[in-house]
């Protein structure tokens, strides 16, 4: 296929979600078969556009024929592929998820799948945009578009709890903005550019305005990404959440801040990853590791658990920064980004399947859950197997993913990160090989008669756990991650 | 001695930040966090319209920022303004 095709993809899948999701809201009805036909189609694009860049690579648009600097660029990027690719799976699980989880709850619950749709194509849109963008200040548009939807599907629980977790996420999402818009602002004023390639060949790394503007970007994106010690608004935001919209937060929303972390420091602002910052960055990578680590380990509520693994699993991307310094920045760059693809399909995957078995157990105490009875061993199995993803056994997504950063910390003779990693990776397995050991060998009768479990709770976490496994196979290829370094 | 120009409005927009930084740390009310957030965002917007300015003419681009910032920041308290009545009415 030709490059015209990528611009058509690139188009369709940020302007559909949102083009769909206004049209559902204004029409008020039940749009399921609407909902999940775009969500069809949503996925079918970005599998298309993945398989257009896995043979073409880099590709760049120019939107209404407008070039930089003054007009506003899409970058469909390899890294940015693999995101758009998990966007699309965990939407179109969590889509179909949705539809199965608000159908069988009567009363006010109609109200809450009629407005649960078109929020999550909101939410697809910004992240579809946040991962195209190449200019500053269209990212920053991309996280509002973001945080909003975001705040809004977890204020669809109409629990007060719920409630006022969505507003200490929202009112910590627009301060990350605000600042966020801070080194916007810092950075223009000194090059008068916003966009990423521009501002990578002007950007001066000793000029004090600049390291400013990147202080400020920084710390904005820390708080979106929920980084140790800012983390505070995730747990109960995660945790008190509706199922499916746990399942997009945990693993996209906070995906989507880090990785346009990722991206700025790995770019623009890559002269300025000295050994300092790259040490301080993994100091937080270490404190969200261990602190979200052991939190998770004291839970004793499932999802509250899960929600504190997110904290967990941040930290370990972070240790990507200071292993970046060495010779070896493409493979840690890949490493980071199969990082967080593995955590959006293990982590939604989670998230999911925790929703089914709270359901099948009338309660979400870890104590009283049900154990493989009935159809609720699918659940289980999902949970193990988005267990060992998360974990980093082979031959998942997340063996590859931490297999790529381990090498990169072993030829550089980064011993202490390597320690890390390994003490985080243990602490994985303890926090979810305890939540297995308690549900299954003394699991809790549930209620009688048990609650009816259909295909659509439990078959999309089970393929999406699936994926991340399987996926590995794919990203231990070499060649696959040649393709993916060319991007960087 | 004569400041260059802008710096009044480059400390003005730092005082807003903070006052406003200040507000959403310190209040208690929702309104007030929401109010301050506001003030934040109004002194980013100041410094970018100053920054827009140079010697030579004054640049389109923080404008077209600032507006879009604008139409951002209202939609955002909207949001925030809904989410702050519905708590209210589950009062318990």
């Amino acid at each position: 296929m030709s490059l015209p095709a990528t611009a058509t993809l690139v188009v369709i899948l940020v302007t559909l979600p949102l083009a769909a999701a206004t049209l559902l809201f204004a029409s008020g009805r039940q749009p399921r078969t609407l909902t999940l036909a775009a969500a069809l189609l949503l996925t079918f694009a970005a599998l298309a556009l993945g398989g257009n860049v896995y043979l073409e690579g880099v590709s760049v648009h120019a939107i209404g024929g407008w070039a930089a600097p003054l007009g506003i660029h899409w970058q469909v990027t390899p890294a940015g592929t693999v995101m758009l690719v998990a966007t699309a799976l965990v939407g179109l699980a969590g889509a179909v998820y949705g539809a199965g989880y608000f159908l069988h709850r009567p009363g006010p619950d109609g109200r809450m799948a009629r407005v649960f749709m078109p929020l999550w194509l909101f939410a697809w849109g910004g992240l579809n945009a946040l991962f195209v963008a190449a200019d500053l200040f269209n990212l920053y548009v991309a996280l509002e578009v973001l945080t909003l939807a975001s705040v809004a599907l977890v204020a669809l629980s109409a629990r007060r709890m719920a409630l006022q977790a969505a507003m200490r996420y929202l009112l910590a999402g627009l301060f990350g903005s605000v600042i966020y818009l801070l080194g916007v602002a810092l950075l223009y004023g000194q090059y008068g550019v916003l966009d990423f390639a521009t501002l990578t060949a002007m950007l001066d790394p000793e000029d004090p305005g600049s390291r400013a503007g990147a202080v400020a970007l920084t710390v904005g994106l820390l708080i979106k990404a929920a980084i140790f010690p800012l983390h505070f608004w995730l747990p109960g935001a995660h945790g008190r959440a509706e199922p499916p919209v746990s399942a997009m937060l945990s693993g996209l929303v906070v995906a989507a801040a880090f990785y346009l972390l990722l991206r700025l420091w790995f770019g623009p602002l890559a002269e300025m990853l000295s050994f300092g910052v790259g040490v301080l960055f993994g100091a937080l990578g270490a404190g969200a590791l261990f602190w979200g680590g052991m939190l998770a380990l004291l839970q004793r509520r499932l999802k509250m658990l899960v929600a504190y693994s997110t904290v967990s699993q941040f930290g370990f991307a972070m240790l990507v920064f200071p292993l970046a310094g060495g010779d070896h920045r493409g493979t840690v760059f890949v490493g980071g980004t199969l990082l967080l693809a593995n955590h959006a399909l293990a982590k939604a995957a989670l998230f999911l399947a925790a929703g089914t078995l709270v359901r099948a157990s009338g309660s979400d105490r870890i104590g009283t859950l049900v154990g493989f009875a009935g159809r609720a061993h699918w659940a289980w199995l999902a949970v193990i197997l988005a267990s060992a993803a998360l974990i980093g056994m082979p031959p998942t997504l997340g063996f590859s993913a931490k297999w790529l950063l381990l090498q990169a910390a072993v030829a550089d003779g980064a011993w202490v990160w390597l320690g890390v990693m390994l003490g985080g990776t243990l602490l994985t397995f303890a926090y979810l090989g305890r939540l297995l050991e308690l549900a299954l060998l003394d699991p809790a009768p549930g209620p009688s008669p048990p609650p009816p479990l259909t295909a659509a709770l439990l078959l999309p976490a089970l393929l999406l756990a699936l994926l991340a496994c399987l996926a590995g196979l794919w990203a231990m290829d070499v060649e696959a991650i040649a393709r993916l370094e060319s991007g960087t | 001695m004569s400041l260059p120009p802008g710096t009044l409005f480059l400390l003005a927009a730092a005082l807003l930040f903070a006052i406003g930084a200040h507000g959403l740390v310190t209040c208690r009310h929702l309104l007030r966090k929401v109010l301050a957030l506001n003030v934040t965002t109004t002194g980013v917007f100041l410094l970018l319209v100053t920054l827009g300015r140079s010697g030579t003419g004054v640049d389109p681009v923080p404008h077209a920022m600032v507006l879009t910032g604008i139409v951002v920041a209202l939609s955002t308290t909207a949001v925030a303004l809904g989410l702050i009545v519905r708590l209210e009415r589950r009062q318990p």
